[in-house]
């Protein structure tokens, strides 16, 4: 009789029911969908379809906007706090930390409920200002998973390495800018990849502020309410190649610099 | 490259000292003067201060007291990146996300030198530290003492005057330590400028400085060259840490004579009649013969092979003697030793309390030479009471463990007086020296249990009377030793 052996390798089996399941399937299903017409017929039709509509195209660049403007404002808010957090010597440093990361753990249609409350007592009708309302509500979402990537780096930072810096004539600036900056570049890394991924397609944050102009998500979102599988499908792949080619070249950096700040643990 | 032999004070510290934010004073009236060129090493153990007092003349720690002194000018308050003085850090502080022409090249570039300078310098730099061709180099590719190396280069490409180092070789495997202590003190020679180094190991120390500053507990303990400070120490202390030695507390007898380890020795130092002392004799200055021809008797308890000689250890009385001889020794025989007059070196002794290190027993009751000394013990620890099960506790409620609280009992000898009634006293012993002190007499009274205990009496007591000591329950002083 053989004797069931257990090896370590059969405990991926779950692993990989799960990825096929829910990564590979729907995969193939959206593949499938993308190139394909209502009576099943492989076309190229979406594909040229997306290109070709100014409706479409101008939401992809609309949405780049937003998701460029969100990235840029959540970074200039967040480094600050980071760095400020990271390099001080405050007593509850964590309790600073939590009351800016904090929203993140409030629901998420609470906050953007109370967020429009406040905006429509302001502006009185939310109609005026789409591209703003969209920067703030997207800004407010996401500026924690800017500021905590930046501030673990710079916590991680040797403290000996802004010393050097100073004992071979460094002032304040240029330690900041010869070494605390390039060396916190992975932790902005992360920061603008969680940030500005997420901006692209967000759009129940524009959805609840009652905003009328459209990201990539809302088109995705359009077509599917429309039972259009089709041309959601489409700009869907669409999107995922995007994001595949951003994440591509951020990781390039992202790589390198893990490397040399590994070799900095070490030496 | 010519050496400057002027003897010209390139930095001063005056009554430095340094001050924590709790209170703790970590460098406490720190004195010293070092001259352009020299090689001066701080020598101590972990927490001396060594590392702090550094920090201060690079400048990233400020003085709480004192000048500090730079070609007679007031550096106090100026930043570091103002001072002509560059540091080796303990673990290099290489800048990871630059390579290794970039990270030499770092202080030039800010001095906004031409780059054609630059990259001759960087080039003559990396000669010196004998990694020529590797500018391109990223530093986590550089290997423990390749890092060492680049952040010698990095810092002597400036030319400081001043030239800190941090414990640089604190990170290397020992035949590597080795080589750099040489290399360092070639380069020292070759550049001709100012080192000051800092390590807790002797010797590395002994073989490197022009100067050594022993620290302990933020104090300067011994300044000298190499030999004076083996050769002769001024303390306990710079005797213990310096080199293998064995310390005995005795009594100056006469003229260069000493009295210790139950015996009498000629000595070289001349110290006043009576005078308590320590005396510090190197391992290797103790000669082993056959036990009639020696001065003291002693059973040799361990024999340790450490290559060119043996460790000998041998128990005399209560004073166990280390001995480094070439020739071996067998266990459990019975031996002589010498010291000749020249190995012997006398300390005058830190101070003429009688102390006397103890324990507690399960009930927490103060034990001393054979009895229990009343005493309230919540009193000698801080913060500490007794809980409803009869352990004692800390402040925060934590049980001491009894086996783990050790008391040093101090009595001064003022406060004890003998009488001949053996039942008077709390101790009985034999009196085995008296001093005249022009208004009282000092004697050592060795007790039953082998400890001796310095008394002052204004009476005449003979030699070897059999006295019994008297000391009031309230004179005893009670420390808790950390």
């Amino acid at each position: 009789m053989n004797k069931f052996r257990f090896q370590r390798s059969q405990l991926c089996i779950p692993y990989g029911m799960f990825l096929v399941c829910f990564v590979l399937a729907p995969l193939i299903v959206i593949i499938y969908y993308a190139f394909t017409d209502g009576e099943g017929q492989f076309t190229l039709e979406n594909l040229m379809g997306f290109f070709s509509s100014p409706n479409t195209i101008g939401t992809l660049a609309y949405s780049l906007g937003v998701a460029v403007a969100t990235t840029g404002i959540c970074l200039m808010l967040a480094y600050p706090i980071a760095y400020i957090l990271a390099r001080s010597s405050i007593r509850h440093r964590s309790v600073v930390l939590m009351i800016f990361v904090m929203p993140m753990w409030i629901n998420f249609t609470l906050r953007i409920t109370a967020l429009k409350e406040i905006l429509t007592m302001i502006e009185g009708n939310l109609a005026y200002h789409p591209f703003l309302n969209t920067l703030i509500g997207m800004t407010y979402d996401f500026l924690p998973f800017m500021i905590l990537p930046i501030y673990t780096t710079l916590l991680k930072l040797d403290g000996s390495l802004l010393e050097a810096a100073a004992d071979l004539g460094a002032d304040a600036v240029h330690t900041f800018l010869k070494v605390t900056l390039p060396l916190s570049v992975p932790g902005i890394i992360s920061g603008i990849v969680m940030v500005f991924l997420p901006s692209m397609t967000n759009y129940v944050v524009l959805d609840m502020l009652y905003n009328s102009t459209y990201i990539m998500g809302s088109l995705i979102g359009a077509y599917f309410s429309a039972y259009d599988w089709h041309n959601g499908s489409m700009i869907a792949l669409i999107l995922l190649m995007i994001i595949l080619v951003f994440t591509l070249f951020t990781n390039r950096y992202a790589d390198e610099d893990a490397g040399s700040s590994r070799g900095g643990v070490l030496g | 490259m010519e050496r400057n032999t002027a003897k010209e004070n390139i930095i001063e510290l005056k009554h430095i000292s340094r001050t924590f934010d709790d209170g703790f004073r970590v460098v406490d009236d720190f004195n010293l003067t070092v001259q352009r060129g020299e090689f001066v090493t701080f020598l101590g153990p972990s927490g001396c201060g060594k590392t702090t007092t550094l920090r201060m003349i690079a400048g990233f720690d400020k003085p709480t007291e004192g000048e500090l002194l730079l070609s007679g000018e007031d550096i106090r308050d100026l930043p570091p990146n103002k001072r002509p003085i560059n540091t080796v850090f303990q673990r290099y502080a290489l800048f990871p996300h630059l390579n290794v022409f970039e990270n030499v090249a770092f202080g030039l570039k800010l001095k906004k030198l031409p780059k054609a300078d630059i990259v001759k310098k960087v080039k003559k730099a990396l000669e010196m530290v004998d990694l020529e061709d590797f500018e391109d180099r990223g530093i986590q590719t550089l290997s423990g003492g390749q890092q060492q190396r680049i952040a010698i280069a990095r810092a002597i490409v400036n030319e400081p005057e001043i030239l800190l180092l941090d414990e640089p070789l604190g990170a290397l495997d020992l035949k590597m330590r080795k080589e750099m202590q040489l290399e360092l003190k070639g380069m020292h020679e070759k550049l001709g400028i100012t080192f000051i180094y800092v390590t807790h190991d002797q010797e590395e120390a002994l073989t490197m400085s022009d100067k050594i500053v022993v620290m302990s507990e933020g104090k300067i303990q011994q300044i000298g060259t190499p030999e004076d400070i083996y050769n002769e120490p001024k303390n306990a202390f710079v005797a213990d840490f310096i080199g293998e030695s064995n310390i005995f507390s005795g009594i100056m007898t006469g003229k260069c004579r000493v009295r210790f380890c139950g015996a009498e020795f000629e000595c070289v130092d001349d110290v006043e009649h009576g005078t308590m002392i320590d005396a510090v004799v190197r391992p290797e200055d103790v000669t082993i013969t056959s036990p009639d021809r020696g001065i003291i008797r002693g059973t040799v308890t361990s024999v340790i092979f450490k290559g060119v000689h043996y460790e000998i250890a041998v128990q005399s009385g209560k004073n166990e003697i280390v001995v480094q001889s070439t020739r071996k020794a067998e266990p459990n025989t019975v031996v002589g030793l010498c010291i000749e007059p020249e190995g012997i070196h006398i300390m005058l002794a830190e101070n003429t309390i009688n102390r006397i290190e103890t324990g507690v027993d399960k009930e927490y009751r103060l034990q001393f030479l054979g009895g229990i000394l009343n005493c309230d013990m919540t009193a000698i620890i801080p913060g500490s009471s007794y809980s409803t099960d009869g352990s004692l506790v800390d402040a925060h409620g934590d049980v001491i463990e009894p086996d783990r609280i050790r008391v040093i009992v101090s009595v001064k000898p003022e406060d004890i007086t003998m009488s001949d009634d053996k039942e008077a006293g709390i101790l009985r012993g034999h009196i085995i020296n008296l001093i005249y002190k022009g208004d009282h007499y000092s004697y050592v009274v060795r007790t039953e249990e082998d400890e001796d205990f310095i008394v002052s009496d204004e009476y005449l007591w003979n030699m070897d009377d059999y006295v019994s000591l008297l000391i009031p329950m309230d004179k005893f002083h009670y420390a808790i030793k950390k």
